[in-house]
């Protein structure tokens, strides 16, 4: 039964993405790695200067904060849409969380910076009813404006990726708590959250992955004037700043390091979540 | 202590106040852009920055050469991961961890370093690099999280091995199983990947921008920096169709499963 | 443990009506199933019952209390589902001990209580373990420890064996009466299994496009059903249009002895209702026996220690008798039979 013609193409595609995916990793190790003599652990030492340091903190600080949101916020959501109730705007906001998750750079910063901009129109309407916004200490070039701006795609993605948690949850469950002579709340506390822990934990590790990465949106709405990691790597290729290219790819390197190890941790926790979902 | 009988199937206050206040959150600066977008400096309101936007033929060459690409991306993805995912559940379910890694793994490798590491790696031939479809392969790839994800759903609720058996019974080639039983099963899942490749090729800058390609979001970019008002509208005529799209292929794709089930 | 008083309850979904005033008491301590065909309103009914649904209209009344408004938490219901109903994150002793925690028992008193149930359903060694390693038996039998932990006045199962295999079925279902029996609660069981039903109930009530259409004890339903439906639902069975004559009903051109005529006036259409088990099949119409019908062999089905001939009589109605698969042997597909049985034997229902 097993026909060559299926290995040749399973074959081709993982021979693909080593290609295409994995290559240009391994490639980035080894220039992060050696300088013009061989083998060297000089760039990885830059990254211990103040820039990178700093660069690194506002980069978690920011992914934390923007898991966060998204999946207290997404998974609120994704909950609500699941009711009978709510069907008839289920097609809408799945057609629109698939198009809002992959909205970002520079669309996403301009829409926000005509909203909430120091001349944005909202900011604008506040101050006309006496709330001035950044009179109060806000404003949407810092890290809580990124988060803000963020949420715009890590909620679609969060309501994308934990649906099917929550389509998994039995009915029967909830309605044995009650005749149990469980409240709400105790249903919540002592099955309904249990249950969803390692998905919601799988969800918020893929949503800090996503925020740690992402670039194009913060650049076009802080040209680079917040130090982030992703900034910083573009800033080096450019050669805006005095850095050698090698320290790119140290920086580089030590991202995908750290995507990966999320990745594998995300995964290996929603798999656990897919067993007590699917058989009991 | 005497509850009352609740409907927990109904939204409830909290259920219409979450909606409401997303709703909200989504709204507003897409109807802030759009207002912005009609804007023409003073207090003057009209359609100036949409006819400029009619009138460049920029616009309409890097949206031809968007579309191009997401073609060109879906192509790639139906010749090589259908097939690839196919065999894979037929013949080797061991290697799905493997595949699940593969499939997000773009989604957290950060573009920014990718593009470095793809720049260094590949420096040649002249005709791959020179070509705006070399895009193709980090598009692939960008596309691939969303397009695996809905091809393993499709997949699964179908019983593939079955499927498969009951057309080698009657004398079918795994070809013609591919094409003429599995696919046209998987059309909902194929025609949500194709929805979505077109939203990520649209929405990609990164990989674009440095390697020198004039898409449509380069274009966006571009002109944010002259005409900012083109740019609203562009933002939100875009994002608006690319929503229209989707949501019209979903409830066509609804229609026809209610009249294929005969109800 | 309470008598349960379901009076006027209505209730219909999106335009359809699923439940028309039904009324239905229930002793204290009795086991009775409510049986039908899916869509006749059993689960809808129970589901009211468990304070899921809320009622259109009627009431009903729980050891003389009114509890139509009530939530569920508070009604005192244990419930069996029909699969996948214990909590995954929990062993199999912290699904059972469930009710009394969340009542607030100290922690002591949870743990004999779940140990007591678990030994009641013969799982005690299982205890440690969690749903995804038992087996779907095993699984229903944690529920039913589960939903009797808190010593509910009333124990509700929505078809609870429809998950399992047969031979499984079989087993839970003696199970299930004998626990029933041994606690004493009052239990509702929703089945659509008509065997299920007349074995273990003390009463069946059999529903139809959400009315009831009898409630009695099993071989009453089986000897005496109301109606067309019951009979043709509740085991096999002869179905035949006729007009009632002095002796019998005239079926086409034959005539059916019976002497169930003088209940009902002569020259009226009536059903006819013959099971298989009172047809007896000769293949010659002499030596003394009772008036017959001729008929024509059209199917022989061999079912194990009885087989089941299907006949036609009186043109192309069908009869079905069953004999000893040793008697049996003597028939085939297209002999000339002759049908007979006593007089008492058919029942007739009035269209």
């Amino acid at each position: 039964m097993k026909a060559p013609i299926a290995w040749l193409w399973i074959g081709a595609f993982l021979a693909f993405s080593a290609a295409f995916m994995v290559a240009p990793a391994a490639m980035l190790a080894v220039q992060a790695f050696s300088d013009d003599d061989g083998f060297t652990l000089q760039y990885f030492a830059e990254l211990g200067q103040y820039r990178y340091t700093t660069a690194f903190q506002h980069s978690l600080i920011l992914s934390v904060a923007s898991a966060t949101v998204g999946v207290v916020a997404g998974g609120l959501l994704a909950y609500v849409l699941q009711k009978p109730a709510a069907g008839r705007f289920r097609a809408l906001v799945t057609s629109f969380s698939a198009v809002a998750a992959n909205f970002g750079g520079v669309p996403l910063a301009f829409s926000f910076i005509a909203t909430l901009g120091t001349l944005g129109l909202l900011t604008t309407l506040l101050k006309s009813i006496g709330v001035d916004l950044y009179g109060l200490g806000f404003s949407l070039f810092s890290i809580t404006g990124l988060t803000l701006v963020y949420a715009y795609f890590q909620i679609p993605l969060m309501v994308i990726v934990f649906t099917p948690a929550i389509e998994g949850m039995r009915p029967a469950w909830r309605e044995a708590a009650a005749t149990m002579g469980a409240s709400n709340w105790q249903y919540w506390r002592l099955v309904g959250l249990p249950v969803l822990a390692p998905s919601l934990l799988a969800s918020w590790i893929l949503l800090f992955g996503n925020a740690f990465s992402a670039y194009a949106t913060a650049y076009a709405l802080t040209s680079g004037n917040i130090m982030l990691v992703t900034t910083e790597i573009s800033a080096v290729l450019s050669g805006n700043v005095t850095s050698e290219p090698q320290v790119g790819a140290a920086l580089s390197l030590g991202m995908i390091v750290v995507m990966v190890l999320v990745l594998i941790a995300s995964q290996m926790i929603g798999r656990r979540a897919a067993r007590w979902t699917v058989k009991s | 202590m005497d509850r009352q009988i609740v409907n927990n199937d109904r939204l409830g206050i909290g259920g219409v106040a979450v909606l409401g206040l997303a709703g909200m959150f989504f709204a507003v600066p897409m109807l802030m852009t759009a207002a912005f977008s009609l804007w023409e400096g003073g207090t003057h309101y009209g359609f100036a920055a949409f006819r400029i936007l009619l009138q460049s033929p920029q616009l309409l060459e890097a949206m031809a050469l968007s579309i191009e690409l997401s073609l060109a991306t879906v192509a790639a993805l139906v010749l090589l991961l259908v097939p690839a995912m196919i065999f894979m559940h037929l013949y080797a379910p061991k290697l799905k961890p493997a595949f699940d890694f593969i499939a997000s793994l773009p989604f957290v490798v950060p573009a920014i370093a990718l593009v470095a590491g793809l720049s260094n790696l590949v420096t040649g031939p002249e005709w791959l690099i020179g070509t705006p479809f070399y895009l193709v392969i980090p598009y692939f790839f960008l596309a691939l999280p969303f397009v695996y994800r809905s091809l393993d759903i499709g997949i699964a609720a179908i019983d593939l091995p079955v499927l498969t058996e009951a057309g080698q019974s009657l004398g079918a080639g795994m070809g013609q199983i591919i094409v003429m039983v599995v696919l046209p099963s998987l059309r909902a899942s194929l025609v949500g990947s194709a929805l979505l490749t077109l939203a990520v090729v649209f929405g990609e800058f990164t990989f674009a921008n440095v390697l020198l390609f004039h898409t449509y979001a380069v274009f966006l970019n571009q002109i944010g920096q002259h005409e900012a008002n083109a740019a609203a509208a562009l933002s939100v005529a875009s994002f608006l169709l690319t929503w229209g799209a989707m949501l019209g292929v979903l409830l066509l794709g609804r229609a026809k499963a209610a009249k294929t089930e005969g109800r | 443990m309470a008598a349960i008083d379901i009076a006027g309850v209505s209730k219909s979904f999106a335009g359809r009506q699923v439940l028309a005033e039904l009324d239905l008491a229930i002793a204290n301590g009795e086991l009775i199933c409510l049986l039908g065909p899916s869509g006749c309103g059993k689960t809808t009914l129970l589901r009211i019952l468990a304070g899921f649904i809320a009622a259109d209209a009627g009431s009903i009344r729980v050891a003389g209390q009114d509890v139509t408004k009530m939530a569920a938490s508070a009604r005192r219901m244990g419930m069996v589902f029909q699969s996948y109903s214990l909590f995954p994150n929990m062993t199999v002793l912290d699904n059972v001990r469930f009710g009394p925690r969340v009542a607030g028992r100290p922690k002591a008193e949870q743990l004999a209580r779940a140990g007591e149930l678990l030994e009641l359903v013969g799982l005690s060694s299982h205890a440690g373990k969690y749903p995804h390693q038992l087996s779907g038996g095993q699984q229903q039998r944690v529920a039913l420890a589960r939903a009797l932990a808190m010593q509910p006045q009333v124990l509700l199962l929505d078809e609870p064996l429809s998950a399992l295999d047969a031979k499984v079925r079989l087993q839970l279902r003696e199970e299930i009466r004998r626990i029933q029996r041994e606690t004493g609660v009052t239990t509702v069981l929703v089945t659509h299994d008509q065997e299920e039903a007349l074995s273990i109930a003390d009463r069946v009530a059999v529903m139809h496009d959400g009315r009831l259409l009898q409630i009695a004890r099993p071989a009453t339903i089986y000897r005496q059903p109301a109606d067309g439906f019951v009979a043709r639902f509740i085991g096999a069975g002869a179905v035949l249009d006729g007009i009632t004559e002095p002796g019998g009903v005239r079926v086409g051109e034959v005539l059916f002895p019976t002497d169930a005529v003088t209940t009902v006036n002569a020259g009226s259409r009536v059903e006819l209702f013959l099971r298989p088990e009172h047809v007896r099949v000769a293949a010659d119409a002499g030596d003394g026996m009772k008036p017959t019908v001729a008929a024509e062999v059209r199917e022989v089905t061999f079912l194990g220690a009885q087989t089941r001939l299907r006949m036609a009589v009186a043109g192309d109605n069908a009869l079905w008798a069953d004999m000893a698969s040793e008697q049996a042997e003597a028939f085939k597909p297209g002999d000339a039979v002759y049908a007979s049985w006593e007089l008492g034997a058919p029942r007739l229902m009035p269209v």
